[in-house]
């Protein structure tokens, strides 16, 4: 074993020495206006060059540091998904960033050191490594909630995420603690072996607990309950943020702690998926339907989403796996249409998010309305769009493993979940127009939207090239390497 | 015949073409609106020829599936592209493709706002239905069948009445609710047979207790889609707000997927579930032809009562398919057919005195005769078709439905024929009430007689319904081998059970 063999992780030290020297660079710069522009470009440069490396040198599978990370080409894939969604966040920020009165140089760092976190937990192959991209993960997420300083509700939403979020590490260190104590090892293929001859109620216990904390980090009902607060009240760029690029990276994680390490053990926490699974799909149905708020109705649609994607990762059959792959995907793209959206809405100049704002909006923005309606058929799960594939090859996943009943759950909940979406749709093009919104001028946000409309559209031709890609990780699944 | 063009996918698309050119239009509004509407009628008239050269190139003694086209699409989960008609898509191709043009030539005057997006939406349906009869691939086909909810949601939704987001709604969420349950069978019946491909389906033994869930599946989409009572409740609110070439489609076009998908999946793919369940759909059947004949007759709205009579016609055609005899689904078809040109033009019948006096009262009318003649002639010609009166359309379906009945049980054919009564009490009531009479409102006196553009649209439907009627031999005889196939999936299911 070559334990100095860093190959597997140069995209990540690359990000972590191109955040630190940012971090110095930051400093020097001023004024902070000017500061926080070059960063911002900066970090999005950043983030496409780490995106290269870890393609060219993820690929290969591997291990670095002495088997406590790893990296292959299904980490690649959820990295990708994470880097991208990062770096179009960044990208629509720019006006946001003003707007919302945070225009510092930080909150490009941030999301630099949060991303650094989210691939760190993608690749970890050991329970400490896991922990310590989490919490890389999670800190600087729960500053760039609290950023907009003169903002109650913003230091609200920061405070609830952290203190929320604090609870989970701690559930979730707890769990680690026992699964160590009662396996003997902190290293996944450690822990596997150990497990293979059936697990102990002790370490069942400490499993039950490491999946509860990384509910909290998915929002999966019934750890959800920060989420439509946090969501509400932070930025919508930050909204926008926590919505896509954590979710990838905590649901990466929960595949490969569920698949890998438990993999011996699909028993002790199938059930405990499920029922995550079925919770989240109600909840996150049921709970949207009386929202007013669009934030909070995006957050009760991420629970549900998020339930579907258990769905598949509740098969613990293979096609599960690229079943979360392609919803994962189509999801990535869908949210930051939507959030491109809501980000241009805006009367006389003040950000709007209400759901009654888009009453009329086909009348004054009709491509916005259009793409809008795409994405909301598309998350309702209608065919031919994007979001119909997520749901079918997720269900099919849990129909080949024999879980009709919980498909059935699943698609129930999506005809109750379509009724909200519906809603938007009936707001945007049946409702008349009473009180007209702003022309959203920022070209590169209409941009991020138009071209994420045509991705969900035509998610169809894209589909089969999808497929060979996901199905091209497939052999590297096997995440217990060495 | 092989053509070696795909000639299904070039028609199934065809009105894509349309979008295209739609969403390419400039100018000021008025520009805008001339020529969307020019656009999407020559676009449909075009789709429309092109199905005629289909169907003049199909062979009507060919028992397979003509003109397949094949391409791969998702190898590595079985799924493909795959297209094809047989004698039971093929005339539901050219009904979809005859009643779009002349949809959009019904709303050529009573549709003002958002022609452009309107056009849009009908040349998206079109594409979307000719699609669903085409698709000889389960996904594609849930593809397709799903997807019309779209552009219809947007169509009752937008140029709706009064109720128009509740009728959507209702719909929509109504349908949806029935297919996904659907789409739960499909998912277990490509991981059974690891296949989507509609023929080898049709060919896959699926076990008997299989076979009862996946029946009842396929039955809570395509019941809710006829719609079979009880679930039909959506379809009276949703024929009276959609604007009158929506109600057209829908029930010339979107209720008959209800019945192909019948005939396509549940016979042949679970002939053992579709025998057991025989006399529960005869049940609800019976019950919607005759108790829906008594709602309509309780009416006080034209095209709510027309909406009940579709119920109790569409109830014929399950009746028919059910039977599982020759004649019985051949019926069934006749009536789809039949009741999509005469649906559509009682519909649109509704709409002629709707544009003109903009209520749908019964009791607001009387003695129409006297201003619009030439529309109670062809008002009376629908009105006889509707009712089954011989030398009409009507008349052969509910002939043969009853004849197919009778081979089942007596008790069946005597309790449909009493449909048949009640159907011709409100019919014939109905046309009394609003043309009969002397014309004494002023309003009805100010009529102004049918424009060369109705007469257009009542033109090729009167032919249609009479010439069905007089000479049925051509659609029976391009159904025939395709029911035999189906009834040999029967067959061999119950020689099966026999031999258990």
């Amino acid at each position: 074993m070559d334990a100095l063999n860093l190959t597997p992780a140069i995209a990540e030290i690359f990000l972590a020495g191109a955040a630190t020297l940012l971090v110095l660079l930051a400093a020097f710069v001023e004024p902070e206006v000017q500061a926080s522009r070059l960063m911002r470009k900066i970090s999005i440069g950043a983030l496409v060059v780490t995106g290269a490396l870890t393609v060219s040198y993820g690929s290969v599978p591997g291990m670095a540091f002495g088997n406590l990370f790893m990296s292959s080409p299904f980490t690649v894939y959820m990295k990708l998904l994470v880097l991208a969604g990062a770096s179009v966040v960044l990208l629509i920020s720019r006006p946001h960033l003003k707007a919302d009165n945070i225009n510092k140089p930080e909150f490009a760092l941030l999301i630099l050191f949060s991303v650094l976190g989210m691939m760190v937990m993608i690749s970890a192959n050991d329970l400490m490594v896991l922990y310590m991209g989490l919490e890389l993960q999670s800190l600087p997420l729960y500053v760039i909630a609290a950023m907009q300083r003169d903002s109650l509700r913003s230091s609200e939403a920061g405070l609830k995420y952290f203190l929320l979020g604090a609870l989970s590490s701690g559930l979730l260190l707890y769990g680690l603690s026992l699964v160590y104590g009662f396996t003997g090892g902190t290293n996944y293929a450690d822990i596997a072996g150990s497990l293979s001859g059936g697990a102990s109620p002790g370490a069942v216990i400490g499993i039950v607990f490491m999946i509860a904390g990384i509910a909290f980090k998915i929002s999966a009902a019934p750890f959800h309950m920060w989420t439509p607060d946090v969501y509400e009240g932070s930025p919508t760029i930050v909204t926008a943020f926590f919505a896509i690029a954590p979710k990838i990276a905590a649901m990466t994680l929960f595949l490969r702690m569920t698949y890998g390490m438990l993999g011996p053990v699909p028993e002790s926490w199938q059930q405990v998926t499920i029922m995550l699974a079925v919770l989240s799909m109600v909840i996150g149905a049921l709970g949207a339907i009386m929202q007013t708020e669009l934030k909070r109705l995006m957050a009760y649609s991420s629970i549900a989403h998020m339930g579907y994607v258990l769905v598949g990762i509740s098969s613990a059959i293979p096609s599960g796996i690229s079943a979360v792959m392609v919803y994962l995907a189509i999801y990535v793209v869908s949210a930051i249409g939507v959030f491109g959206v809501i980000l241009s809405l805006s009367r006389e100049g003040v950000p709007v998010h209400r759901i009654a704002d888009l009453k009329g909006f086909s009348r004054s923005h009709p491509m916005h309305a259009a793409c809008m309606m795409i994405f909301m058929f598309s998350m309702a799960g209608i065919p031919p769009l994007g979001g119909f594939f997520g749901k079918w090859f997720a269900f099919l996943a849990a129909v080949e493993a024999g879980l009709v009943v919980l498909a059935v759950i699943g698609v129930l909940a999506s005809v109750m979940g379509a009724f909200y979406y519906l809603r938007i749709v009936k707001m945007m093009y049946i409702d008349e127009l009473e009180n007209p919104l702003d022309v959203p001028s920022d070209s590169v946000n209409n941009l991020v939207i138009g071209i994420s409309a045509l991705i969900v559209a035509l998610f169809i031709f894209l589909l089969g090239p999808l497929r060979d890609s996901i199905a091209a990780t497939m052999p590297y699944i096997v995440f217990v390497l060495g | 015949m092989e053509t070696t063009w795909p000639i299904l996918t070039i028609l199934t698309f065809l009105p894509m073409i349309g979008v295209v050119f739609l969403l390419l239009i400039r100018g000021d509004d008025d520009v805008v609106i001339r020529n969307s509407r020019n656009v999407a009628l020559w676009v449909s008239g075009f789709t429309f020829v092109m199905s005629l050269f289909v169907l003049f190139n199909f062979d009507p003694a060919v028992a397979g599936y003509q003109f397949e086209d094949r391409g791969i699409w998702l190898a590595l989960d079985g799924i493909g592209y795959h297209m094809g008609v047989d004698g039971i898509s093929m005339p539901f191709v050219v009904l979809t493709t005859l009643l779009t043009p002349l949809a959009i030539l019904a709303s050529w005057k009573s549709v003002t706002l958002r022609v452009r997006e309107y056009m849009i939406a009908f040349m998206l349906l079109e594409t979307l239905m000719i699609g669903t009869f085409c698709a000889l691939d389960m996904v594609l086909f849930y593809l397709f069948f799903e997807a019309v909810l779209i552009p219809m949601f947007l169509i009752i939704g937008i140029w709706g009445g009064m109720r128009r987001v509740y009728a959507s709604f209702k719909f929509f969420l109504y349908t949806l609710a029935g297919s996904v349950l659907m789409l739960v069978a499909m998912l277990y019946m490509a991981t059974t047979a690891q296949t989507t491909d509609i023929p080898l389906l049709q060919e896959f033994a699926f076990s008997p207790a299989a076979q009862t869930w996946l029946f009842l599946a396929f039955f809570a989409s395509f019941a809710v889609k006829v719609p079979m009572w009880p679930v039909h409740t959506w379809l009276p609110d949703a024929h009276v707000e959609a604007p009158t070439a929506g109600s057209m489609i829908l029930a010339g076009i979107l209720l008959k997927m209800g019945g192909y998908g019948f005939l396509r999946f549940s016979l042949p793919m679970f002939p053992e579930a579709s025998v057991y369940f025989a006399p529960m759909i005869f049940s609800l059947s019976v019950v919607a032809v005759i108790y829906t004949s008594l709602v309509a007759l309780a009416q006080t709205d034209m095209k709510k009562m027309i909406a009940y009579s579709s119920v109790a016609h569409m109830g014929f055609v399950t009746i028919g398919i059910f039977t599982m005899t020759e004649q019985g689904i051949a019926g069934a078809m006749f009536q789809m057919i039949s009741h999509g040109l005469v649906s559509a033009a009682l519909f649109f019948a509704v709409g002629v005195v709707y544009d003109r006096l903009h209520t749908r009262e019964i009791d607001a009318y009387g003695g129409v005769a006297d201003s619009m003649p030439r529309y109670a002639a062809f008002f009376m010609l629908m009105m006889l078709a509707s009712v089954g009166l011989p030398g009409t359309s009507g008349f052969v379906g509910e002939f043969l439905v009853l004849v197919g009945a009778w081979q089942s049980s007596t008790l069946l054919a005597f309790l449909t024929a009493t449909g048949l009564i009640l159907g011709a009490t409100y019919m014939l009531w109905l046309y009394r009430r609003v043309v009969f009479g002397r014309a004494e409102k002023e309003e009805v006196i100010a009529m102004t007689p049918l424009e060369g553009r109705e007469m257009l649209i009542f033109a090729p439907l009167t032919v249609l319904v009479l010439w069905y009627g007089i000479f049925p031999g051509g659609l029976l005889d391009t159904m025939q081998p395709a029911i035999a196939t189906i009834l040999g999936h029967v067959a061999d299911a119950a020689d099966a059970m026999g031999t258990q």
